[in-house]
């Protein structure tokens, strides 16, 4: 006999097996899913669930589709967020902290109180991230922050109204443009390009029969 | 965690064979043996799981049954109730689908001065887009070029790439680089700037680009932002269900459907760009699959009630390493840079059996055959095979993998399974569509005028099978291409008056054809419910 468990979708109880995920055990219950699911892998932040276990005080955050049910869960999707975006001009900002005063001056509000990290469905250092943020330290809030799947829980917590993983986003989009290295043999490839480089070697490949590409192709040399 | 008996015994020969297993260096197969491989244990080969269409552009070729039940089946709407004199949104360039394809080509249609617009059944990024770990492909090292390039993708997908599109995609693939980087999408360097690249199954020179393991999250994140900074337009939770074309049977725009409140609206258009992505979640031969949750052939669907041409739709590409275990996870990608790091594959005994960097329709056709043979690893939903993660940090050094590959750590850490130290099952699962809806090199169909299609929806790019990496290039070379030549020709166009005729039409052929059938579609999005499983 299969294992099944209590939950408490919305606070309505079904029993589903206890093996389930949240997101294939509401499916279970009968719920045709539009809102908050997406790719179902843990990248995409569009199932964001909230839970608490009958009896417990405390409250938990996760992604659906990458959690198991637990007996006497009540669950709540929050498939949508309203976290605020701020319209830049990538190729005018400069990564400078003034950016970040300009657009998301409410990170200065933060109160330390580390309700994003706790609620943070990838485990990372939130609010972390956020204070480098405040100094302008792009580099470590884009690596600090990298996993981020923009899901808005912590945000949903966050008492000072902070929009983390826009904050993050920004951060991530200036380190990767203006203070990552440059990549020279890119630049240089791309040039070579314009300048048309491969053309005649790769229209000769085109045209070539196809047993003559398989000859190529066979006998090509792999790198180590 | 691994508590069954069966699994910790063979975990233990993987074990004891592990430090002779990281060195050796496999054999790679001959042409013969790939062939041979191919044809008896490849999905795409097993005829009875195909049908012949009996209408429309590609009729008297075979299809997977189950795309064949919905491009031969019944309209989401009948053509008398709909009044395409009531239009609610009047745009140069309609893009449907809000992946990497569709948001490269609604940036690139804004930049030439289109007015442009995104419509998506789920939200902008709901896309196999942001599932892509393992990275993406450019001939941009000194060693490398777009012509090595060229023969590694024409020989993996089995010669049969269209030469003009192959063209594009290798000759353009830096340009995309430097595109990504300059939108600010972080990948893989070293510190004096040069990239971070490995080697994908098939490929002569190492050009995987990546951002970590979350390569194509990395990707669509930040495309979506730019997407945001622009105010584009995007109309999201809307599917299209069917083309609108104009009296002389060019793309003119598409029926849409509010996802939630069925609501019907009507979006007209100089033109049009399908970015509708794969068909994972048409589970084809009853495979699990990698895909997002709106993976289900939609662009085809449209494309083909509308008389477009489909191109290789009889290939699919099986990912030979989704998560067989735990079964929470069963068929999720597990990434090709595993592989790429130095994992190698290993049998129920502890044995190597294969060249883990084999192209990925022999490597998934090789992992079928050990299974076969006896030599799997049994679960709950099949067998599997071991994917021997901790040979890349005996490879590497240790934190390669924390660095590397966080995701693949934190998918399997949740499920008690630290990949660091142990290996992981893996079995095929259903990961990518190679053929899709035919086009010329500027992205436009090769019947439809006005009509463009960009990323998976495309057939014949890769031919009939495709690299790991070719795909969030193709993704970003030819949603560029399509945005930059819908945009300039919808300067030009001159719509005529709107027409569904060609959704009685197809009805009209189905019914001469004596084809009955209670499906409609585009499918949209899969019925799990009531099901226990994904």
């Amino acid at each position: 006999m299969q294992e099944m468990v209590n939950i408490y979708l919305f606070g309505k109880k079904y029993s589903v097996p206890a093996e389930l995920t949240i997101m294939c055990a509401m499916e279970y219950a009968g719920y045709q899913l539009v809102r908050g699911c997406g790719c179902r892998n843990g990248f995409c932040g569009a199932c964001a669930t909230i839970y608490r276990i009958k009896g417990q005080q405390e409250l938990h955050s996760c992604l659906a589709c990458q959690t198991k049910v637990e007996n006497d869960m009540y669950i709540a999707t929050l498939p949508f967020f309203p976290l605020v975006k701020q319209v830049y001009d990538i190729e005018t900002v400069k990564p400078t902290e003034q950016i970040m005063m300009q657009l998301y001056p409410e990170i200065y509000a933060c109160v330390g109180c580390n309700a994003c990290t706790k609620a943070c469905t990838q485990e990372l250092n939130v609010m972390q991230y956020i204070a480098y943020a405040q100094r302008g330290e792009y580099e470590k809030c884009a690596e600090e922050s990298f996993d981020c799947v923009m899901c808005g829980v912590c945000s949903s917590r966050c008492p000072a109204g902070i929009s983390h993983p826009q904050v993050a986003m920004l951060a991530r989009r200036l380190n990767g443009k203006y203070l990552a290295p440059k990549t020279a043999h890119l630049e240089e490839r791309v040039q070579e390009i314009k300048n048309g480089t491969f053309e005649e070697l790769l229209e000769n490949l085109m045209q070539k029969p196809i047993s003559e590409m398989k000859e190529l192709y066979n006998n090509r040399e792999i790198e180590k | 965690m691994y508590t069954n008996e069966k699994m910790l015994e063979s975990i233990k020969k993987v074990e004891a064979n592990r430090a002779a297993n990281a060195v050796m260096e496999p054999v790679r197969m001959t042409a013969e043996e790939k062939e041979e491989v191919l044809a008896t244990y490849h999905p795409d080969y097993i005829q009875s799981e195909f049908e012949v269409l009996q209408i429309g552009p590609n009729k008297g070729e075979k299809v997977p049954k189950e795309l064949a039940a919905i491009l031969q089946a019944n309209s989401r709407i009948n053509p008398a109730d709909i009044d395409l004199t009531k239009v609610d949104y009047d745009v140069d360039v309609l893009v449907i689908g809000g992946g990497g394809a569709g948001t490269s080509a609604a940036i690139e249609a804004d930049n030439n001065g289109a007015k442009v617009m995104i419509v998506t059944k789920l939200r902008m990024g709901d896309a196999n887009t942001m599932m892509a770990e393992g990275g993406i492909q450019a001939a941009d090292k000194p060693n490398d070029s777009p012509a090595i390039h060229y023969v590694d993708a024409f020989g993996g997908g089995h010669f049969a790439a269209k030469p003009e599109l192959l063209y594009k995609l290798v000759n353009e693939a830096p340009d995309a680089i430097q595109w990504l980087n300059n939108l600010g999408v972080e990948f893989d360097k070293a510190p004096d700037g040069t990239m971070i690249t490995t080697h994908g199954g098939g490929t002569s020179r190492k050009r995987m680009h990546a951002a970590k393991d979350y390569s194509g999250a990395e990707i669509m994140r930040t495309l979506r932002d730019e997407v945001l900074n622009r105010n584009i337009p995007v109309v999201d939770f809307t599917a299209a269900i069917e083309l609108i074309l104009d009296e002389n049977g060019k793309a003119a725009g598409a029926v849409l459907m509010n996802m939630e409140t069925k609501e019907l609206l009507i979006a007209r258009a100089k033109t049009v760009v399908i970015a509708t992505g794969g068909a994972g979640r048409m589970h084809y031969q009853g495979f699990p699959t990698s895909n997002h949750y709106g993976a289900t052939a939609d662009g085809l669907v449209l494309g083909y009630r509308a008389g477009a041409k489909l191109l290789y739709a009889d290939t699919l590409q099986y990912h030979p390493t989704g998560a067989a275990y735990p079964q929470q996870i069963f068929g999720a990608l597990v990434t090709e840079k595993v592989r790429s790091l130095g994992a190698k594959l290993v049998n129920v005994n502890g044995e190597v059996f294969m060249h883990p960097l084999e192209t990925r329709d022999v490597c998934a056709s090789s992992v079928i055959r050990e299974c076969r043979r006896g030599n799997g690893v049994p679960t709950e939903q099949g067998e599997g095979i071991w994917l021997d993660t901790p040979m890349i940090e005996l490879k590497n050094g240790e934190g390669t993998i924390e660095k590397r590959i966080p995701a693949m750590m934190r998918m399997f850490g949740k499920y008690g399974i630290d990949i660091r130290k142990e290996p992981i099952l893996i079995y095929p699962t259903l990961h990518y569509q190679n053929g899709g809806l035919d086009i010329t090199a500027d992205g436009q169909t090769t019947n439809i005028e006005n009509l463009y299609v960009a990323g998976e929806a495309v057939g014949g790019i890769h031919g009939r099978n495709r690299l790991m990496g070719n795909s969030l290039l193709d993704i970003i070379v030819f949603g560029r291409n399509a945005g930059k030549n819908a945009s300039a020709k919808s300067k030009d166009v001159e719509v005529g008056e709107l027409t569904l005729s060609h959704v009685d039409n197809f009805a009209k052929e189905m019914a001469d054809a004596g084809i009955e059938t209670d499906v409609v579609s585009p499918k949209l999005l899969p019925n799990y419910t009531n099901q226990k499983s994904i």
